[in-house]
């Protein structure tokens, strides 16, 4: 599959944005004084018909962020503030049954773990068919072949008798795809797949990926991936967005990311990976781990793991700042732009 | 490898699962998780083992560390046949083989301290005093890279990066030779896999450690490992010099494997061998070869015959009718 052309944000025509993320900020509270910040000030734009991933370590606020766009943060969790706009509309001032016509219409989303998602009690037939009848104006037999044709789509020869299955009858990788025919049954523009190959094996990994590059483009929608496999980010998205502690830390192309990263967690990201491609006596690990998200300190949420952390940066958390060339780092080291510590 | 010394040698090994149909009748029907398998391993070495979803690696561990009991063939440790041995005269032999798990959560009881979990083992095998266990922990602790005060706290106070070092210190609490890593890294982020990984090379060096390292990311077992096997549905399908299987592979499954595996390097070309389908229901696995239903490559033969592992030269063996040209160079018969 090609891979697209991509252009640089500051260069995205207004209507061209889909998604556009403001400051948001998406709180856990925890009990008394103990507040996660799982999402703390995050902003980003998804183009129509772009791939963007979204990667970072266990607890850095993917997921919180996946869900504050779909509306669905659980409790103890809320959106504190913010904006989330799609096609121009502002979404966190809609009210639950406003919500629920975006969601499935506008914007659907795939998880990790596909029968969590699925009602094991019904054929998987009549899910895809209900999720049709709910947000198109079809009668029930309409939707029954629209389910068939859309379980043909996602790799089902036996579509017609996948119908009457039951999700425990499938395998991992089948309910998968039974989720991106669910997903895709109305045409989103946005699909928001939260680590969808993650429980599942290479082989069939590679097989979920095509599936999905393939129905993007025939659907022409946009995707945000969240994924901490890093292969994955490379071989599909157009974009990356690179968080840690709640916040993004850098943004770029996937060329950017990958041939010149630039914040010190990226580039220890990277280099912390084993590859198949190359080989090292010893993996550059990067040292500690992850601050906890309801006691991020006040300077940089890295400084304590960064080999080049600064006096400033016990003391004083970054912004996300823009450098000549267009990219976006949260690093005091590009503070005086263009400043480029190797 | 040939010239060293083998630390452990399983022949015709197998693993069968009776299913269950109904509360208490047992049918005929058995998964065979493990199934004819034959390999050595050799003293300081790192054998990975890798292999999707059922395909028996973690069932292969659990039986030559005996946690299961083998349905048949042996498995030799340091010269004896460990297989037939009951629980008392294992007991020798168990101070000697470890096991890490993949969560290391679940294998950590919550209510203990860490020194109570680090030291169980010399409470039930040895006659230390309470001072001189108290050393021995944090000796081990600051061999796997944790500080004093971690003595007192208990298992939730952790990463789950630092879990798995505990479980590591545990493990070498016994100075065992050899150890069976399932998947240890891979419920980790890959920055903490890193340190995890370097901190199992560092040991295996200062102790001469001999591992079995099981994984499903081909990356990891690349890196840690000095010869791999590959296994599918219970078999092993390839087993060679680490080189030879990554550079070299030659059974349509290692490659099929090995091309499925994203890459970094935005530059390579993408061949990726797409395999159709999904693997058999191991409870009614193929005849003949049990990666035909996917092989691109499948003929008669293959669904008469079960291939074995052949030598291809140089240690690298390939269970596959395509390279099965001298049936005189076998290994298993
Ligand atoms: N339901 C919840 N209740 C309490 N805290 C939560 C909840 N969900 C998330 N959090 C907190 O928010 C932070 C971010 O969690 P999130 O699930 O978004 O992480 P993630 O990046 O998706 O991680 P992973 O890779 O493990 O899925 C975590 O540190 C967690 O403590
Ligand atoms: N205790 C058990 N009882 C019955 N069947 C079992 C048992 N343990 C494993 N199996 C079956 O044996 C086969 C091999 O399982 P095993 O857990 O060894 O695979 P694995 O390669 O470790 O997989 P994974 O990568 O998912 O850990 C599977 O079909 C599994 O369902
Ligand atoms: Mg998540
Ligand atoms: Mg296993």
């Amino acid at each position: 599959m090609e891979k697209r052309e991509t252009i640089a944000v500051g260069t995205m025509a207004a209507d061209d944005i889909l998604l556009e993320v403001e400051h948001l900020k998406t709180y856990f509270y925890l009990g008394k004084d103990k507040v996660a910040k799982a999402v703390d000030d995050v902003s980003f734009a998804i183009k129509r018909g772009e791939t963007v991933a979204l990667v970072g370590e266990s607890g850095s606020g993917k997921s919180a962020t996946s869900l504050s766009i779909m509306g669905l943060v659980p409790s103890p969790g809320k959106i504190v503030s913010g904006s989330i706009k799609l096609n121009g509309k502002e979404l966190t001032r809609l009210s639950e049954k406003e919500m629920n016509n975006v969601r499935g219409r506008d914007i659907a989303m795939i998880f990790q773990e596909p029968m969590t998602s699925l009602d094991p009690l019904f054929p998987i037939g009549d899910q895809i068919a209900e999720s049709l009848l709910r947000h198109k104006k079809l009668k029930k037999k309409e939707a029954k072949e629209l389910a068939i044709e859309l379980l043909k789509k996602v790799g089902f020869v036996r579509a017609e008798k996948m119908m009457k299955e039951y999700p425990h009858q499938l395998s991992g990788g089948m309910r998968q795809r039974v989720m991106i025919a669910i997903a895709m049954a109305c045409n989103p523009q946005l699909l928001i797949a939260d680590e969808p190959t993650t429980a599942l094996d290479v082989t069939i990994q590679a097989q979920i990926l095509d599936l999905m590059m393939d129905v993007k483009e025939e659907f022409d929608s946009a995707i945000l991936l969240i994924t901490h496999d890093l292969g994955v980010v490379a071989e599909t998205a157009d974009r990356v967005l690179v968080m840690y502690g709640g916040q993004i830390v850098e943004e770029g192309t996937v060329e950017e990311i990958f041939q010149q990263p630039k914040h010190p967690y990226t580039k220890g990201l990277l280099k912390s990976m084993p590859s198949l491609e190359m080989e090292v006596e010893r993996l550059d690990a990067i040292p500690g781990s992850v601050p906890p998200s309801h006691q991020f300190p006040v300077g940089c949420r890295f400084a304590d793991r960064c080999k080049f952390a600064m006096e400033i940066c016990q003391k004083e958390n970054p912004a996300l700042f823009q450098t000549n060339g267009g990219r976006k780092v949260r690093c005091h080291l590009y503070e005086s732009e263009e400043g480029e510590h190797e | 490898m040939n010239n060293k010394e083998k630390i452990l040698e399983v022949k015709q090994l197998k693993k069968y699962f009776l299913l269950r149909n109904g509360l208490f009748r047992t049918s005929s029907a058995s998964i065979k998780a493990v199934d004819d398998i034959s390999f050595a391993v050799y003293q300081g070495e790192t054998l990975g083992i890798v292999g999707e979803s059922g395909s028996g690696k973690s069932t292969l561990g659990r039986t030559i560390l005996r946690l299961y009991e083998p349905t048949d063939g042996d498995i030799w440790f340091q010269g004896k046949n460990i297989a037939p041995l009951g629980e008392r005269e294992l007991k020798p032999f168990r101070k000697d083989m470890q096991m890490i798990f993949q969560d290391p959560f679940s294998s950590l009881n919550p209510q203990f301290t860490i020194k109570r979990i680090v030291e169980e083992p010399f409470l039930a095998q040895s006659k230390l005093s309470k001072k001189e266990r108290t050393e021995k922990v944090l000796q081990l602790l600051e061999k796997v890279g944790l500080s004093e005060d971690a003595l007192t706290k208990h298992p939730h106070e952790f990463s789950g990066g630092q879990r798995q070092r505990i479980g590591i210190a545990r493990a070498l609490a016994m100075n065992p030779k050899f150890i069976i890593a399932d998947e240890p890294v891979s419920a980790l982020d890959v920055s903490i896999q890193a340190q995890v990984l370097n901190l199992m090379k560092d040991l295996q060096e200062e102790f001469h450690l001999t591992y079995l390292f099981i994984s499903h990311d081909l990356s990891v077992v690349k890196h840690i490992s000095d010869r791999v096997g590959v296994m599918y549905l219970g078999r092993i399908m390839e087993i060679g010099p680490k080189n030879a299987i990554y550079d070299n592979p030659l059974h349509p499954y290692t490659k099929a494997l090995l091309s499925s595996v994203p890459k970094t390097n935005l530059k390579a070309k993408r061949e990726r061998i797409t395999l159709h389908g999904e693997p058999p229901n191991p409870a009614e696995p193929p005849s003949g070869c049990a990666f035909r239903t996917r092989c691109p490559f499948a003929h008669d033969r293959c669904i008469t015959e079960r291939p074995k592992l052949a030598h291809q030269g140089e240690g690298h063996f390939v269970a596959c009718h395509l390279f099965e040209k001298t049936a005189a160079n076998s290994l298993s018969s």
